[in-house]
């Protein structure tokens, strides 16, 4: 009986059963979205950057080392405040400022409710101490360890760099995809040019958490999980010491010095004054402090040694000197009178001959030189000689390592100038220039600008007769010591070596006797410099000198620039002077030390504070 | 000792298998919930301190109580089924009364070692009373003095579970609305009902006076076809009052639509409102009543066609979704055997129904027919709800999955149900005296 309603039941028990089968189909099957929804919940992703390398100088001296500081990071989506008062009070904020930080992160182009989005960043170990118990208390507050850079000294700012956040752009452009939003990367010096073996590689946990957000061990075993690697160490070049002291000489004062090792390029000290103390840029305060060193007038943030460029001033001579004997257009006992008719002189003992021009820093002599190199006479046509000349002159100063960029291990290096032809042409057209033109390019003026790293390489290649390195900061890479191969290479100079005998002597004598005088030393050092006075229409001519030391086999080759400091021999000589002998481990001059340092040019620089 | 042996070779093996694997599938699950991959010593399924181990305590009990129940004279549950009817009433009232309030709940009733829920109980002495007001051969359902008294005899329990707060544990009882079909009750009230239920739906989706508007044209389209139908005198005849009729369910049908938007916006508390309205809208809150549907969703949706493995589900283990040993058990299965372990659960089910409604066929009895029809269909109605709200097809009831869930007063109130009808299953060769 009443089979139609038992037909209906049971009817009724199957099609349920059936339709919740096609639902739970559409449910676990067709839609993956749940699968992802249940690894947000259930799955954190914990990222565990690398330590950075260290830096350390050439005797072992830490220059660059890692704090461990902590971001909190928020999720949006899990986030709840009962009490914002209480909140703010835990963690020492205000409720105002808290809107603004959550509010800054909603504008923020990489924002979104299910992803970390910084909170608090970089609290000290001891912030993070006072908040660290409540952070339990909140649902979607995360812990991010990672690292900023500190340094036990305030030297060497410009060419160590600092890291910061990676920019929008750096992070759409990169190639291979490794940074992410937020991660640090180094944005200048040697942070930024030694990137890829410093930060190492970072290092992906999966761990599952419970509702309340308490870990609960590794995702799958851990089979998704990459370990980090840290980043490698580097040895500088840098003699942290010497580092130092420079710096000490040149306050007070705008300019450079680089001093070089010169069997190796190895770069012993870089000073650019004024600089600013490298802890600024690390850490929280980042932000303000970069805002204030880039506004102050006196631009520290300025890495003067790359950077800055100059008519060279006499310091020239040298090269030209160089080349006029390996074209043969003088010998080492060519002789000329300082005839101010020509150019502009001082007053010493005339005629000289190469070496004496050298010790007096004859003006005349080097223009008659350059006239020598210029015309020679190869070609009847007056401006067709001049460019003839002006061809066979250039490569062998370009040769010395002036005109193009010095392939230094730091970004952002300028090349100077050394005109070619084509650019006199375009100045005063083709064949509409000669040689009086173009002569104050005889005494380092002109046309022509330097940069104070390669007034150091040049001097570095003269301490060498004829040859040089390029210029570096790190010695070598990572544990196994390792050294890149570019800075293995020897740059061989079109100068035959036996032509820096006459040049070395003269450079001798000025030290002992000439222009710089004054510096000689009662010691055994034997200094061969030149000094420099670099023309400047704006103010106080530049004082000028390079050096090195001892004359034969030499340790250290420097360049000393200093702005507004009137002759090479003023100013710069004697900074070289201590430098070499802070270098060579021999007693200073006290009284040229304490000279040097009280010496403070900051009253000159009056035009720059705009 | 012949008593015994008579059960053992009478009883119905297949449904006492079924009972069994659920009940040991529950338990394992419900293992498999409170498992905790971190734990210092390695967790046990005889752990008294956890739910698994405690389960395993109620499913002792359980076998204790069938056997009480096999022992007993068949005889006795039609005999006393008032008494017994009276007896959770008068509980159910003292409950109502004493009971102190848990979750906005007050029908926990506390006996010292533990706490039950009568109203679980109150399934099982139902069915019994109606079985018992229905089964005497003079007894017809078309009868109205007959539908009225049994109607009355199943409101009465639900008024007082009402009472206690507990509105899943009263629409429990609409699975008697299906033995009384099976009784009886006319198909087209049946109808009704699930057309109200779709009306309700509606209601909750869209603007109450679209649907208004919907049905008006409806009716207009029927009425004019009606009139173009009318050809032949009879037809003609009829018109009036076919015209008549359609006017009167549409409008009964608009009635339904304006009390269920009143009954939804102005009868039904905060709470109740959003249990509804979230069935409809998920994302209305996604951290409140929301929460439950999405964590549910999120755990059986991720646990595609495998499964994770057996305690290897990470939403049911770190507590994502809430109640998950007791109402929410099923997300379990779906999260760690995926659709092949879902698919094979809800077959096992049904077959098991299946099989109940076969058993209750062949009763030669009125009496056990009616108490068997209702065993099936009250396992099916929390079946349908209960595994209906894990997967977001109906709104979040808390009544439990029978014998899986954990819970004592759930498995021993089925226990007690399914084995009362086995017992009078295994006598149904035997006549019942009244």
């Amino acid at each position: 009986m009443n089979s139609i309603q038992r037909k209906v039941i049971q009817f009724v028990f199957i099609f349920v059963g059936l339709i919740y089968v096609g639902r739970l189909f559409v449910l676990q099957i067709l839609d993956s979205r749940y699968k992802l929804e249940a690894e947000i919940n259930a799955v954190e992703k914990i990222i565990e950057y690398p330590n950075r390398g260290l830096i350390y100088d050439r005797k072992g001296k830490l220059l660059v080392f890692n704090t461990p500081v902590f971001d909190i990071t928020v999720i949006l989506r899990e986030f709840r405040l009962s009490d914002t008062l209480e909140f703010c009070n835990k963690f020492g904020i205000t409720p105002d400022s808290l809107k603004g930080i959550v509010a800054d992160l909603k504008k923020d182009r990489g924002y979104s409710r299910n992803k970390p989005m910084p909170l608090f960043k970089q609290l000290s170990t001891e912030d993070f101490g006072k908040i660290q118990n409540f952070l339990s208390d909140y649902h979607g507050l995360y812990v991010q360890a990672r690292t900023v850079r500190s340094y036990p000294h305030k030297s060497l700012a410009n060419a160590l760099g600092y890291i910061g956040e990676i920019s929008r752009t750096t992070l759409e452009k990169q190639p291979n995809n490794y940074y992410r939003q937020g991660d640090y990367i180094g944005l200048s010096g040697l942070e930024q040019s030694y990137e890829d073996v410093l930060r190492g590689q970072r290092g992906v946990r999966f761990v599952m958490k419970d509702v309340k957000g308490v870990q609960k061990g590794r995702y799958r075993s851990g089979a998704y999980d990459t370990t980090s690697v840290a980043g490698e160490n580097l040895v500088s070049t840098i003699d942290l010491e010497l580092q130092q002291y420079g710096e000490l000489l040149m306050q007070g004062k705008i300019g450079s010095i680089v001093a070089i090792e010169p069997e190796t390029g190895e770069i012993l000290a870089f000073v650019s004054a004024p600089s600013y103390d490298p802890a600024l840029l690390s850490g929280r305060l980042y932000s303000k402090n970069y805002g204030r060193i880039l506004m102050d007038p006196s631009k520290p943030l300025f890495n003067r040694p790359l950077m800055a460029m100059y008519p060279p001033g006499s310091i020239f001579k040298l090269a030209q000197a160089l080349t006029g004997l390996e074209l043969g257009v003088i010998t080492e006992r060519t002789q000329f009178s300082c005839d101010k008719s020509l150019v502009n002189c001082h007053s010493h003992p005339s005629p000289t001959d190469l070496r004496s021009s050298i010790q007096w820093s004859c003006n005349p002599y080097y223009f008659l030189t350059f006239k020598k190199i210029i015309n020679q006479d190869l070609s009847t046509n007056k401006y067709k000689d001049t460019e003839i000349g002006y061809d066979m002159w250039r490569p062998h100063i370009m040769s010395m390592g002036f005109g193009s960029k010095i392939d230094i291990d730091l970004p952002n290096v300028k090349s100077g100038n050394i005109p070619s032809n084509q650019y006199y042409d375009k100045l005063y057209g083709d064949l509409r220039w000669k040689f009086s033109t173009i002569y104050s390019l005889s005494i380092g003026q002109g046309e022509i600008s330097i940069i104070p790293i390669q007034m150091a390489n040049f001097v570095a290649m003269i301490a060498n007769r004829g040859y040089y390195y390029s210029p570096h900061l790190v010695r070598s890479i990572g544990q196994d010591k390792r050294m890149m191969e570019k800075y293995k290479m020897r740059h061989q100079t079109t100068i035959h070596p036996k032509h820096f005998k006459p040049i070395v002597d003269g450079m001798e004598q000025v030290v002992l006797a000439g222009t710089a005088a004054w510096t000689r030393s009662k010691d055994s050092v034997v200094i061969c410099g030149k000094t420099g006075t670099a023309e400047n229409p704006h103010g106080d001519d530049h004082s000028v000198f390079i050096a090195f030391a001892p004359k034969d086999n030499p340790k250290i080759a420097i360049a000393v620039f200093v702005e507004n400091a009137g002759f090479g021999a003023m100013t710069a000589a004697p900074i070289a002077n201590l430098m070499i002998h802070k270098y060579l481990k021999r007693k200073p001059n006290e009284y040229m030390e304490d000279y040097i340092i009280n010496k403070d040019l900051t009253g000159k620089y009056g035009s720059y504070k705009k | 000792m012949r008593n015994v042996d008579k059960i053992s070779s009478n009883i119905d093996w297949i449904t006492v298998g079924f009972y069994s694997l659920f009940v040991l599938l529950g338990w394992f699950n419900i293992f498999a919930v409170v498992y905790d991959p971190e734990a210092e010593a390695t967790q046990s399924m005889f752990d008294f301190s956890m739910n698994a181990g405690k389960q395993l305590m109620w499913i002792c009990t359980a076998v204790v109580l069938i056997i009480m129940i096999l022992v007993i004279d068949f005889k006795f549950y039609s005999t006393f089924a008032y008494v017994i009817y009276g007896l959770i009433i008068l509980l159910l009232i003292v409950t109502t009364l004493v009971a102190t309030e848990v979750n906005g709940s007050r029908s926990w009733l506390d006996i010292g070692f533990t706490r039950i829920q009568p109203a679980e109980f109150a399934k099982f002495a139902t069915a019994l009373a109606l079985a018992k007001y229905m089964s005497p051969v003079n007894v017809k359902y078309e009868r109205f003095e007959t539908k009225l008294v049994s109607a009355f005899i199943l409101a009465l329990p639900c008024v007082f579970i009402l009472l206690q707060n507990e509105t899943g544990s009263t629409l429990v009882f609409s699975a008697f609305i299906l033995v009384l079909y099976r009784e009886g009750l006319s198909g087209v009230i049946l109808l009704i009902g699930v057309m109200s239920a779709l009306l309700l739906v509606l209601t909750l989706i869209y603007d109450k006076f679209i649907i208004v508007y919907v049905i008006g044209g409806l009716a207009f389209i029927v009425i004019l076809y009606l009139i173009q139908a009318a050809t032949n005198s009879t037809k003609k005849r009829l018109l009036l009052r076919n015209i008549f009729v359609v006017a009167i369910v549409a409008g009964i049908c608009s009635g339904v639509v304006f009390g269920v938007d009143f009954f939804v916006n102005k009868i039904l508390q905060e709470h109740q409102r959003n249990r509804v309205m979230v069935l409809i809208d998920q994302e209305l809150d996604p951290k409140g009543v929301g929460y439950h549907v999405r964590q549910s969703k999120i755990a059986i949706g991720s646990g595609e066609f495998w499964g994770k493995g057996f305690l290897q589900g990470t939403q049911t283990k770190f507590d994502f979704v809430p109640e998950q040993s007791t109402d929410f058990i099923f997300c379990t299965i779906g999260e760690e055997h995926g659709w092949f372990g879902s698919t094979l659960l809800i077959g096992l089910y049904v077959a098991f129904m299946l099989r109940l409604l076969f058993l209750a066929e062949r009763q030669k009895d009125k009496f056990s027919r009616i108490y068997g029809y209702s065993v099936a269909c009250l396992i099916f109605i929390h079946f349908m709800v209960n595994i209906g709200m894990t997967i977001g097809v109906f709104p979040v009831i808390g009544i439990p999955l029978p014998f899986f869930s954990y819970g004592g007063s759930s498995l021993w109130s089925f226990t007690i149900l399914l084995f009362i009808f086995l017992k009078l299953d295994a006598h149904r060769g035997e006549v019942l005296v009244h």
